[in-house]
């Protein structure tokens, strides 16, 4: 278990170095002179010199990357160019929004795939399970962003019922707070829903054949004691990691979410960063979003070599 | 040698599409769609850029079965033309994609050692980064168009390719054809290209249709942002992102784009399940492949 963690740890480090050179060369490999990308167009001269001397631009290439390097592993990602304010200051206001808009779409969607993904499972050929079929089909071809404006057409404008924009942070009004959420959370949750609902599916489907399901039946159990107790549990295992592996889903969906409902997540702030070019802002917030997402897929792989030791890769 | 013939599988595959109902389905949408997108400017009942403001937002009627929008253009020829940009970006993207990942898993696969990890870690890199963020830190760097949007589309859809041309040579490379073929003195090109690649084929095509639904997704969400087809270019995306800010006055608008755009996708997705039973009978009924978006 040691050894296998540590060579995943192991692998990380060659992924992370990459996406640092990557985005490290964002600003150099855009036409123009990186020192006027990052002080902005209107910067006097001495602010250029200023961005200069803080790139290392009279320095050569690997010696300004390793200095830029030491800079972030310190914490310090720059300063944005728009609002001149810490990079990590501006994640750290905009990271807790996102987070809550994630968590209702996770809850949501784990609402809507666990009752699908066990009827058409056990109940094949009912209505449940064609509908459950169609669901999946749809909400997987449904881009994001119409299902969204459909909401909206329909909680929002025809039955008005539901705030069609804004933000209202959760701990200071909850109720309200949860009307805005509402759309938001469907929009971005129901694509993640029709992809854990398959994959429930057809992890039940798997189990419901074993060996040991069959000795549960043998020995009189209900119907419903064998899927609840003996079956499920072990389908979750697969479909609970399935879960870390779709926050990137979850991060893509929230950058086209939030600029829909004009939410004042990380989302709709890095497609801002792009639209003004605000380049200090971009490239920390993408190292941010790789490394966490990184860090979220090594959790992933070891809690499932944790819960099912037969897995070794 | 013991490579199938590229003819048996094609057949193979009509075969199973035709058998299917989803597969008759989705291949009459395809060509209808691709039909109306080829012959848009005979067919689509007006010219999609031409503005005339007195007709602002009218309702769907006879006239303009699709309604207009806040120009007054024809919202049906706007729809129509939108196809050519859909379905180019994912002909076009998907095919950079292949060839761009596919040499690059044969290689992967077929030498190992350094070349392997090299290429594997790169894929890895990729893979890391969401895919919309990818597109877009691409579209940052290089200005939002269409073109550059179609080409990050390509790049994130190439290690799904690279990692399935490798995995296939991996199965192979050390089968007895392949080490007949080396011993007659094939160069490994020669090797690579008649007996690695022809039976790396089947899952190849299901993944080509697949990366064509995710390739028309993505270029409507880059476009929905502002970073992909630029007004008043008519895309569907972006026609969703104008149709939005009208919602309140124009319902017509915020539909009739996202329908079409739906019909293309499920369509795409519906033929990949029965290619995908076509090339893996254990496939079939209701399954599709578990965590190929990603």
């Amino acid at each position: 278990m040691r050894r296998y963690i540590l060579s995943r740890v192991m692998q990380l480090i060659p992924v992370l170095l990459l996406t640092s050179v990557a985005v490290f060369m964002l600003i150099r490999l855009i036409p123009g002179d990186p020192a006027h990308i990052i002080a902005g167009a209107e910067a006097t001269p001495e602010q250029l010199e200023a961005a200069r001397s803080q790139l290392g631009l009279d320095q050569p290439l690997p010696v300004q990357y390793v200095i830029w390097l030491g800079r972030v592993l310190r914490g310090d990602l720059g300063k944005s160019v728009i609002s001149d304010l810490p990079v990590t200051t501006i994640i750290a206001q905009k990271l807790p929004v996102t987070v809550e808009l994630t968590i209702a779409a996770l809850l949501f969607s784990l609402m809507l795939a666990t009752p699908l993904g066990i009827l058409s499972a056990v109940r094949p050929g009912s209505w449940v399970a064609s509908g459950t079929f169609w669901w999946n089909a749809l909400a997987m071809a449904v881009p994001t962003f119409w299902l969204g404006i459909l909401l909206m057409l329909f909680f929002g404008l025809q039955l008005k019922v539901l705030p069609t924009s804004g933000y209202v942070p959760f701990f200071s009004d909850p109720l309200k707070a949860l009307r805005f959420l509402v759309l938001p959370a469907l929009t971005l949750g129901a694509h993640v829903s029709a992809v854990l609902a398959r994959f429930l599916r057809s992890a039940l489907l798997d189990t419901l054949h074993q060996d040991y399901v069959r000795t549960a039946r043998a020995k009189g159990l209900v119907e419903r004691q064998v899927v609840l107790g003996h079956v499920l549990k072990n389908a979750l295992i697969p479909v609970v990691t399935m879960l870390g592996l779709q926050f990137g889903a979850f991060m893509g969906g929230a950058v086209i979410t939030e600029a829909l409902f004009d939410y004042p997540g990380m989302g709709r702030m890095m497609l801002q960063a792009i639209l003004t070019r605000d380049y200090t802002l971009i490239q920390g917030t993408i190292l941010f979003v790789v490394s966490a997402f990184v860090l979220i897929n090594l959790v992933t792989d070891i809690v499932y070599a944790f819960l099912d030791p037969r897995i070794r890769y | 040698m013991g490579a199938p013939s590229s003819r048996s599988l094609l057949r193979n595959l009509v075969r199973e599409v035709r058998r299917s109902r989803l597969g008759i389905f989705s291949v009459t949408v395809l060509l209808g769609l691709t039909l109306l997108a080829v012959a848009a400017p005979w067919i689509a009942p007006h010219d999609p850029l031409v503005q005339s403001l007195p007709d602002q937002f009218m309702a769907p009627s006879i006239r303009h079965p699709f309604g207009t929008d806040e120009f007054g253009r024809d919202l049906l020829s706007r729809v129509i033309h939108g196809g050519r940009i859909s379905l180019s970006t994912a002909v076009v993207a998907v095919s950079l994609a292949v060839a761009g990942g596919v040499p690059l898993g044969l290689a992967a696969g077929y030498f190992g050692r350094l070349t392997d990890s090299v290429i594997v870690r790169f894929l890895d890199f990729l893979l890391a980064i969401p895919a919309i963020l990818l597109a877009m830190a691409i579209v940052a760097v290089l200005g939002a168009s269409s073109v550059n949007a179609m080409f990050a589309v390509a790049v994130v859809a190439v290690p799904a390719f690279a990692r399935l041309a490798r995995a296939s040579t991996l199965a192979q490379k050390n089968k007895e054809y392949v080490e007949a073929a080396r011993c007659i003195g094939c160069t490994d090109f020669y090797i690579l290209r008649r007996t690695i690649l022809p039976n790396a084929w089947g899952p190849l095509i299901v993944q080509m249709t697949v990366a064509a639904a995710m390739a028309v997704l993505l270029e409507a969400a880059l476009s929905f942002l502002g970073l992909g087809t630029r007004p008043p270019d008519p895309s569907w995306g972006q026609m969703l992102s104008s149709g939005r800010s009208h919602l309140a006055r124009a319902w017509w608008y915020g539909l009739f784009p996202g329908i079409a755009l739906t019909l293309l996708v499920i369509s795409l997705n519906f033929l990949a399940d029965s290619l995908q039973a076509a090339i893996d009978p254990r496939f079939r009924g209701h399954q599709s492949a578990e965590g190929r978006g990603r």
